[in-house]
C-alpha cells in the first residue's frame, strides 16, 4: 500500500518535471518556427546583397552581414591565438597553484561580465585612450576580449583530453617541451579547439550591447574600407529596426533576425557535427 | 675502477615519491651489448628505474632522486643534455602507444624534431628502422596508413623500430609484452635477440619465464630494494637469496 | 637558434596564460578611471541611493535607485521563474528522460542558449509584451513582469547546463544503493541525488542570476524603460544595464553623465564579481569533496 503511494507521487512529480521541461523547450520552438515561417518571405537575393534604401524602410541588409562578418573575422584573429596560448599555459605549464587559482577565477570572471560592460571597456580603452575611434578594430578588440574565456575554456579542455602517453612518447623520443606540444598534443586537440572557436565566433555575432559604443554604425549604406571604419552589424540593425526607426515593415525585421539566428545556429550545427565527427573517429 | 664494458652505471641510487621512497640505495650496472632483464612483483620500483634512466620521471614534480647514474661514463643529471640523453636511450613502453598519426610520421617523428626535414633521408630512416624491427615486410606498403590500424604485436614493433630512428644506444622496455598474444611475443623477443648484437637491452617484466628466456643477466627488484642481481641461469637455478627464490617459485609453482 | 625560438614560443605562452588576469585589471581599471571621475561632483551615498534620475535636467541628477530597483525587480522576478523551472528541467533530462529524449530536449535548451537576446528581445517585444498587455489589461505591455519573463527564459540555459553537469558529477552508485534499498527513483533522486549535487545547484542558480543581471538588449526593449523606482510588476522598470546602453550614445564625453554610466558599470562589475566568486567557489567545494 505504502509502495503503491510512492510510486504514485513518483508519477505526479515526474508528470510536471516534464510538463516544466516543455515549458523551456516549447517556447524555443515556437520562437524559431516564428522567425522561419514569418522571416523567409522576404528572404531573397536582393534582400542578402543589396543596400538598404529609404531610411532601412526597404533593399536590403548587405552591409549589416558583412559587417558582422568582419566583425566576427576580427574578433577570431584576436582571440585565437591569445585563447590558444593561455589554454597551453594552463593545461601544459602550470602548476595547482595560487597564480593558477587566480587565472582560472579571472576566466570565470570575465565569462560573467555583462556585455554592455564590456562595451564601457572597449569605449573607455580602444575608442577614446587608444584612439581607434569607433571602428571595426575597436569593435574586435571589445569582442575579442569577450569571447576569450570560452576559446580557453574549450581549448583547455580539448587540450587536456589528449592521453599523457602521446607526451611521454614524445619526450622519450628527445623533444622539447615545445616539440612536444607542437606536435603531439596540438594536433589531436584541434577538434576541441575548432569547436571552441566556432561557438565564440558564434557569440562574437550575435552580441549587440559590446559594439554599440565600439563600432556600429546606426546606417551606414556602404561597406566599410578600413579597419578604422565604422560598420552596421546585424544583431544592432535588428535593434534599431525593431526600436529605433518607427514604421519598419515588420517581415523585415524577422528577415534580419532570421539571417541573424540561421548564422549562428548554423556555425552551431557545425561544431555539433565536428566534435561527433571526431568523436567517432577518435582511436585513443 | 673504469671498466669500459659497462655501459650503465648506477651508484647510490634512491628515488622517492612525494617522499615515498620508490628505489632504495641501488647498485649495479648494465653491460654493453646485453639484455638485462628486471624482474619483480609490482610497486617493486623497476619502471621507477627505467624512467630514471631517460629522465621521464623528471615530469612528474613529485619525483627527487639523490645518487648517480652513468653512462658512458658521464653523469645523466649533471653532464648529459637530456635531449641528446633520450634520444641515446631509447624506450618502449608497456602497451603499444603509436601517434594517431601515419606509420610514416611515427617514425619520423623523432628525426624530425631532431631536425631532420629531407624527404630522402627520413625515407631512408624509416625504412632502416622498419627493417631492424623486423616489421618492414609487413608495413612496408602501408607507411601512409594510421598506424592505429596495425596489430598490438605490430604497433609494439612500431615503437621499437621508432626508438630505433633515432640510432639509440641503450633501450628501455617496460614490460612491452603485457598486452600481447604469445605469438607476438615470441616476435618482439626475437627482435630483441636481433637487437643487442648492436644495442644494450633492459627489459623490465611481470613475467619471469620471459626474463629467463630472454635476458643475459637478471636483477630482482622487491619494495624498491635491488635484492640480487646475477646470471640469469644462476638467477633462476641456485639464487643467492630467499627472496628471490620466493618469487621465481612462487610464479613457477 | 631553436633554443632562442622556444624561449620566445614560452614567454609568449606564460603572458597569454595570465592574459585573462590582465584583462579583468584593465576592464576594473578603465571602468575605475572614467566612473570615478563623477564623484569629484557626486557623492557615492548621493550616486547609489539617490531617487532620481534626470541625466539631462538642469542640473542633472544622478541618483541610481531606482535603477539599482529596476534591475533587482527583474532579477527576482526572473530568479522566481527560472530556478524552479529550470532545476525542474535538469532534473528530467538528467534523472528521468530516456536516451533520444534526453539528446533532443538538450539541443532545445542549448539552441536557446545560441540564440542572441536582441533576438529574444525583439521576439518578446513583438508577442510577449502584447500578450502581456491584453491578460492583464494594462496601458502597456511594456513591464517589469514582461521583462522578467523573458530574462528568466535567458536564465534557463545557465541553469539547466551547469545543474545537470552537478548531477551527473553524483556517482551512480549512490543511486544504486538507494534503489538497492527499495526506494522509488524520485525518492531516490530528492533523497540522495539533490542533496549530494547541492553545491552544484547553487553554482547554477548564481550564474543564471548572473546572466540575467547584466542582460543588457532584451530588458531596453521590453522593460519600458522608465527611471522610476518600481512599485508593482505591472509597470514600466529601467535597468541598470539599458540604461548604460540606451543613453551612452546620446551623452557628451567627459560630462557627468558619461562618467555616471560608467560609474553603473562600476556596480554592475562589483555584483557580477560577486556572484560568480561565489558561483565558483561553490562548484569548487563540490570539487574537493568529491
Amino acid at each position: 500500500m505504502k509502495l503503491g503511494n510512492a510510486k504514485l507521487e513518483e508519477k505526479v512529480v515526474f508528470f510536471f518535471l516534464f510538463l516544466s521541461t516543455l515549458m523551456i523547450v516549447v517556447p524555443v520552438v515556437l520562437v524559431i518556427a516564428v522567425i522561419i515561417s514569418r522571416g523567409s518571405s522576404v528572404l531573397n537575393w536582393e534582400f542578402l546583397t543589396a543596400m538598404p534604401r529609404s531610411g532601412m524602410r526597404a533593399g536590403g541588409i548587405f552591409p549589416a552581414i558583412v559587417g558582422t562578418f568582419y566583425l566576427v573575422a576580427g574578433t577570431l584573429i584576436f582571440a585565437l591565438p591569445i585563447g590558444i596560448f593561455s589554454a597551453i599555459y594552463l593545461s601544459e605549464y602550470s602548476k595547482r597553484n595560487l597564480l593558477t587559482r587566480i587565472i582560472e577565477l579571472a576566466i570565470v570572471n570575465l565569462a560573467g561580465v555583462p556585455s554592455v560592460v564590456y562595451g564601457l571597456f572597449g569605449l573607455g580603452l580602444f575608442v577614446v585612450f587608444l584612439k581607434f575611434g569607433a571602428s571595426i578594430l575597436a569593435g574586435s578588440l571589445t569582442l575579442a576580449v569577450m569571447v576569450l574565456p570560452v576559446i580557453i575554456t574549450a581549448s583547455r579542455e580539448a587540450l587536456q583530453s589528449v592521453p599523457k602517453t602521446f607526451r611521454e612518447v614524445s619526450y622519450s623520443l628527445g623533444a622539447t617541451k615545445w616539440q612536444t606540444i607542437r606536435h603531439a598534443v596540438l594536433p589531436h586537440a584541434l577538434p576541441g579547439i575548432l569547436t571552441g572557436a566556432i561557438l565564440s565566433l558564434s557569440r562574437a555575432a550575435g552580441e549587440t550591447a559590446p559594439i554599440l559604443f565600439t563600432v556600429a554604425a546606426f546606417y551606414l549604406p556602404r561597406l566599410p574600407k578600413s579597419v578604422f571604419d565604422q560598420a552596421m552589424a546585424l544583431p544592432y540593425h535588428l535593434y534599431v529596426l525593431s526600436t529605433q526607426v518607427p514604421n519598419v515593415r515588420l517581415e523585415l525585421q524577422y528577415g534580419t533576425a532570421l539571417v541573424l539566428v540561421g548564422l549562428i545556429v548554423g556555425a552551431n550545427l557545425i561544431a555539433v557535427v565536428i566534435r561527433s565527427y571526431f568523436r567517432a573517429k577518435k582511436q585513443w | 675502477m673504469v671498466n669500459t664494458d659497462q655501459k650503465i652505471q648506477i651508484q647510490n641510487l634512491t628515488v622517492t615519491y612525494a617522499g615515498v621512497p620508490a628505489l632504495k640505495n641501488a647498485n649495479f650496472f648494465v653491460q654493453e651489448n646485453e639484455i638485462l632483464g628486471i624482474i619483480g612483483p609490482a610497486n617493486s620500483g623497476k619502471t621507477t628505474f627505467l624512467r630514471t634512466l631517460n629522465r621521464l620521471n623528471d615530469l612528474d614534480p613529485r619525483y627527487q632522486y639523490s645518487g648517480e647514474v652513468l653512462i658512458d661514463q658521464k653523469d645523466i643529471y649533471r653532464k648529459w643534455n637530456v635531449f641528446e640523453l633520450r634520444k641515446k636511450v631509447g624506450m618502449v613502453f608497456a602497451l603499444p602507444s603509436p601517434l594517431p598519426i601515419s606509420i610514416f610520421e611515427n617514425l619520423a617523428y623523432g628525426p624530425r624534431r631532431d631536425g631532420i626535414s629531407n624527404r630522402k633521408r627520413l625515407e631512408e630512416i624509416v625504412e632502416q628502422s622498419l627493417k631492424a624491427a623486423f616489421l618492414w615486410d609487413e608495413a612496408k606498403d602501408r607507411l601512409q596508413e594510421s598506424a592505429m590500424k596495425l596489430s598490438g604485436g605490430q604497433q609494439q614493433r612500431l615503437c621499437i623500430a621508432r626508438t630505433l630512428a633515432l640510432e639509440p644506444e641503450v633501450i628501455l622496455f617496460d614490460e612491452p609484452c603485457s598486452g600481447l598474444d604469445p605469438i607476438s611475443t615470441a616476435k618482439i623477443e626475437d627482435a630483441m635477440r636481433e637487437l643487442k648484437k648492436k644495442y644494450t637491452l633492459i627489459l623490465v617484466t611481470n613475467n619471469t619465464k620471459q626474463a629467463a628466456r630472454v635476458s643475459d643477466r637478471v636483477a630482482f627488484f622487491l619494495m624498491g630494494e635491488l635484492v640480487e642481481i646475477d646470471q640469469a641461469q644462476k638467477i633462476f637455478t641456485i639464487p643467492k637469496d630467499k627472496r628471490t627464490e620466493g618469487y621465481i617459485s612462487g610464479r613457477y609453482g | 637558434m631553436r633554443k632562442y625560438y622556444e624561449f620566445v614560443v614560452e614567454g609568449l605562452i606564460f603572458i597569454s596564460g595570465i592574459a585573462s588576469i590582465i584583462f579583468v585589471l584593465l576592464i576594473f581599471i578603465f571602468l575605475l578611471k572614467e566612473g570615478l571621475m563623477l564623484f569629484r561632483q557626486v557623492g557615492v551615498f548621493e550616486f547609489l541611493f539617490g531617487e532620481h534620475w534626470y541625466p539631462i535636467s538642469e542640473p542633472p541628477r544622478l541618483g541610481i535607485l531606482p535603477l539599482i530597483l529596476g534591475s533587482l525587480w527583474v532579477t527576482f522576478g526572473a530568479t522566481v521563474i527560472s530556478v524552479p523551472i529550470g532545476v525542474a528541467c535538469a532534473i528530467y533530462i538528467g534523472e528521468i528522460a530516456p536516451g533520444w529524449l534526453r539528446e533532443i530536449l538538450k539541443a532545445g535548451v542549448e539552441l536557446l542558449a545560441a540564440i542572441p537576446s536582441i533576438v529574444l528581445g525583439f521576439i518578446g517585444l513583438v508577442t510577449l509584451v502584447p500578450l502581456v498587455k491584453k491578460i492583464f489589461h494594462l496601458p502597456t505591455g511594456l513591464t517589469a513582469l514582461s521583462g522578467s519573463i523573458m530574462l528568466a527564459f535567458m536564465a534557463m540555459p545557465t541553469i539547466v547546463s551547469i545543474m545537470e553537469d552537478a548531477l551527473n558529477a553524483v556517482p551512480r552508485g549512490y543511486r544504486e544503493g538507494s534503489v538497492a534499498m527499495g526506494a522509488t527513483k524520485w525518492q531516490t533522486i530528492r533523497r540522495i541525488v539533490l542533496p549530494s549535487a547541492s553545491s552544484g545547484i547553487i553554482a547554477a542558480v548564481m550564474l543564471g542570476i548572473g546572466r540575467v543581471i547584466g542582460e543588457t538588449m532584451a530588458v531596453m526593449m521590453i522593460t519600458g524603460n522608465a527611471a522610476m523606482i518600481p512599485k508593482s510588476f505591472f509597470q514600466p522598470v529601467r535597468t541598470m544595464t539599458a540604461t548604460i546602453a540606451a543613453e551612452m550614445g546620446e551623452t557628451v564625453q567627459g560630462s557627468d553623465h558619461y562618467f555616471a554610466l560608467f560609474a553603473i558599470g562600476i556596480v554592475l562589475f562589483a555584483i557580477t564579481f560577486v556572484v560568480n566568486l561565489f558561483a565558483d567557489m561553490s562548484l569548487h567545494q563540490k570539487q574537493a569533496r568529491v
